[in-house]
């Protein structure tokens, strides 16, 4: 990474003094050009704006949550005054949330559903995973073209017969009605599969001769080398589950059984215009996730990038 | 037992609990779905009778329906290309930071770890006809609009919002692109006297083209899908005023779900509309990308 950052940042400066020479044809033309006072005052201008520009847009992108926070913080009297500070700031809006809603037992709910189902997807993905990769039995290409093929499917065209055989098997309002149509993930399976075809086969063997079985060899061997990918898989498991929507919406009759986006949406319509309690609510649920994102920002940005440039 | 049939039995057993997911909770409810779609089935109704393809023909006769359908390529052509010309610029700029990376990164990135939900409502509340967009307009003479009570503007308020919340992550996928342009291409270009604009069309847009294809497809899939943020954002949260912001998911989400009697079979069909044109889309998908494989 450092080293990239170098080279590109070298790199730059005589690429940018050609270009805005006319003749950059001679090599010695580029040394010329290369004074350091002039260069080093145009590309510092240059340099500074773009920085400014770039954090201009980058405030732009998290003033929503600002705005956010502001309001949350209003009385419902001031709620319209559009200062950003408020004028006499108050926790009574975080208060009555906390009262007239089940927001403890939402975030409790979402944290189960999407903790549980995180695990699942990555023990149950990394073992189906290791399996396609490494092992050759009768069926193994079917199954995975059939595994792969079910990525087209949307989520929506699942919901009503997920819909059905919750109320048939009697899985609505508990935690495996929410949980069960993500509890292990075909782009998981993917993934894993594509990280372990990297694990040396000669490692396996070896482990064979020292008397491991199969699940050992997978579990101290294999999984311990493709760490990474497993942290990625998680962090985008969790992401996605946590912020679920649509799925637990219909899963969900209960109030106390609702996730916390859900909860946060019938509240939210419910208390139609009372923007200071909706800010507050929207808060509750957004400055958690924003906190822990920011605290583990780099390994969380790593695994995005992972899980998105093999998927 | 020799050695290869026990390995073929350890398999089977990793792979049991997998099989038995993706057959009984993936598979099986596809196959599912599309027997549904055949059928004018209410869950409570004793009857749920055969009817054929009758939903697919009553949906193109439903004026409801060719709304959705074309709010939601509205969604995609607008959201999609949009969203790509900005993220691009923004990585084109951070990529050239030498410092503060980490710190314009949480910035750009923040919202695509937040529930859409919650900043839905946040984006609403600040399009509110006396809201803080129209305040500010108003200071320069300008408004107020009616950002998501109006017919003609209400899509692409909700657009604007799944841009701004999608945006750090194309951005991040972009930087990873953009990392493995090699600057050596570059450096030829310019010294072959290339300009700027020259050089990021020539060098770094046919280089970058698998991350875009990548981005492209994820983004046209994800908004096709789109629902949560017209939930929260359209008025009573039904895809008004007037349908203007109803999307094929909403739509199928009212018939199932929320209309009495339920139309289960009727909105199945709709799914049924959804995953064909998300079908042409990765077949589509499959042969740019085999072809790119052979260019380079």
């Amino acid at each position: 990474m450092t080293t990239n950052t170098v080279v590109r940042a070298d790199s730059a400066v005589p690429i940018t003094d050609v270009v805005l020479r006319p003749d950059p044809l001679s090599a010695s033309s580029r040394l010329h050009v290369v004074t350091p006072r002039r260069y080093d005052t145009r590309r510092t201008v240059a340099r500074w704006l773009l920085y400014l520009i770039l954090l201009v847009g980058g405030l732009g992108m998290i003033f929503p949550f600002i705005w956010m926070i502001a309001s949350s913080l209003k009385r419902a009297a001031d709620i319209y005054s559009l200062s950003l500070i408020p004028p006499s700031p108050t926790l009574d809006n975080y208060r009555e949330v906390l009262q007239r809603t089940e927001y403890a037992r939402w975030f409790a709910n979402s944290l189960v559903v999407a903790t549980i189902t995180t695990i699942s997807v990555a023990f149950f993905d990394s073992l189906a995973g290791y399996t396609l990769a490494k092992f050759r039995f009768p069926g193994s290409f079917f199954i995975f073209v059939m595994i792969l093929s079910t990525l087209m499917v949307p989520t929506e065209m699942l919901v009503i017969p997920w819909y059905m055989m919750s109320i048939n098997l009697q899985w609505t309002d508990s935690y495996w009605g929410i949980m069960f149509p993500g509890v292990i993930s075909a782009f998981g399976v993917f993934l894993m599969r594509q990280f372990f075809m990297g694990v040396p086969n000669d490692l396996i063997d070896a482990a064979r001769l020292d008397g491991f079985n199969e699940f050992q060899i997978f579990w101290k061997i294999a999984l311990p080398l493709v760490k990474p990918a497993v942290a990625a898989l998680c962090i985008f498991t969790f992401l996605g589950n946590w912020n679920a929507y649509i799925w637990p919406l219909i899963a969900v009759r209960s109030e106390e059984m609702r996730t916390l986006p859900v909860g946060i949406a019938f509240f939210s319509s419910e208390a139609q215009s009372a923007f200071h309690l909706i800010m507050a609510a929207a808060a509750l649920a957004t400055v958690p996730v924003l906190l822990i994102f920011i605290i583990f920002q780099r390994q969380i940005i790593k695994g995005i990038v992972l899980t998105g440039l093999k998927g | 037992m020799t050695l290869e049939r026990r390995r073929w039995i350890w398999a089977y057993a990793f792979m049991a609990i997998p099989l038995l997911f993706f057959l009984g909770i993936r598979i099986g409810p596809t196959i599912f779905a599309f027997w549904v779609s055949l059928h004018q089935w209410d869950p409570i109704a004793l009857k749920r009778p055969y009817i054929g393809l009758d939903n697919y023909t009553r949906l193109a006769d439903d004026p409801i329906f060719w709304k959705a359908l074309r709010n939601t390529w509205i969604y995609v052509l607008v959201g999609v290309p949009v969203s790509l010309i900005i993220s691009l610029s923004i990585a084109l700029g951070l990529q050239r930071l030498a410092r503060y990376v980490g710190f314009y990164r949480i910035l750009y990135f923040a919202p695509y770890v937040t529930s859409l939900v919650a900043v839905g409502w946040v984006w609403r509340w600040m399009y509110m006809p006396n809201g803080l967009f129209n305040d500010l307009l108003g200071r320069t003479g300008l408004g107020p609009f009616n950002f998501l009570g109006s017919p003609s503007t209400a899509i692409y308020a909700i657009i604007a919002t799944t841009i701004w919340q999608g945006l750090g992550f194309q951005v991040i996928i972009f930087l990873a692109g953009l990392e493995s342009v090699p600057t050596v291409y570059h450096e030829a270009a310019a010294i072959d006297g290339a300009s700027g604009w020259q050089r990021f069309r020539d060098v770094t847009l046919p280089l970058l083209n698998p991350t875009l294809v990548f981005l492209i497809i994820t983004g046209v899939i994800n908004n096709l899908q789109v629902f949560t943020q017209i939930r929260a954002m359209s008025s009573q949260g039904t895809g008004g005023p007037l349908n203007s912001t109803i999307s094929i998911v909403l739509y199928v989400y009212q018939q199932a779900f929320q209309s009495l009697p339920s139309k289960m079979g009727y909105a199945s069909a709709m799914t049924v509309v959804l995953f064909l044109m998300i079908l042409a889309i990765t077949v589509f998908q499959l042969k740019v990308l085999s072809r790119n494989n052979n260019d380079y």
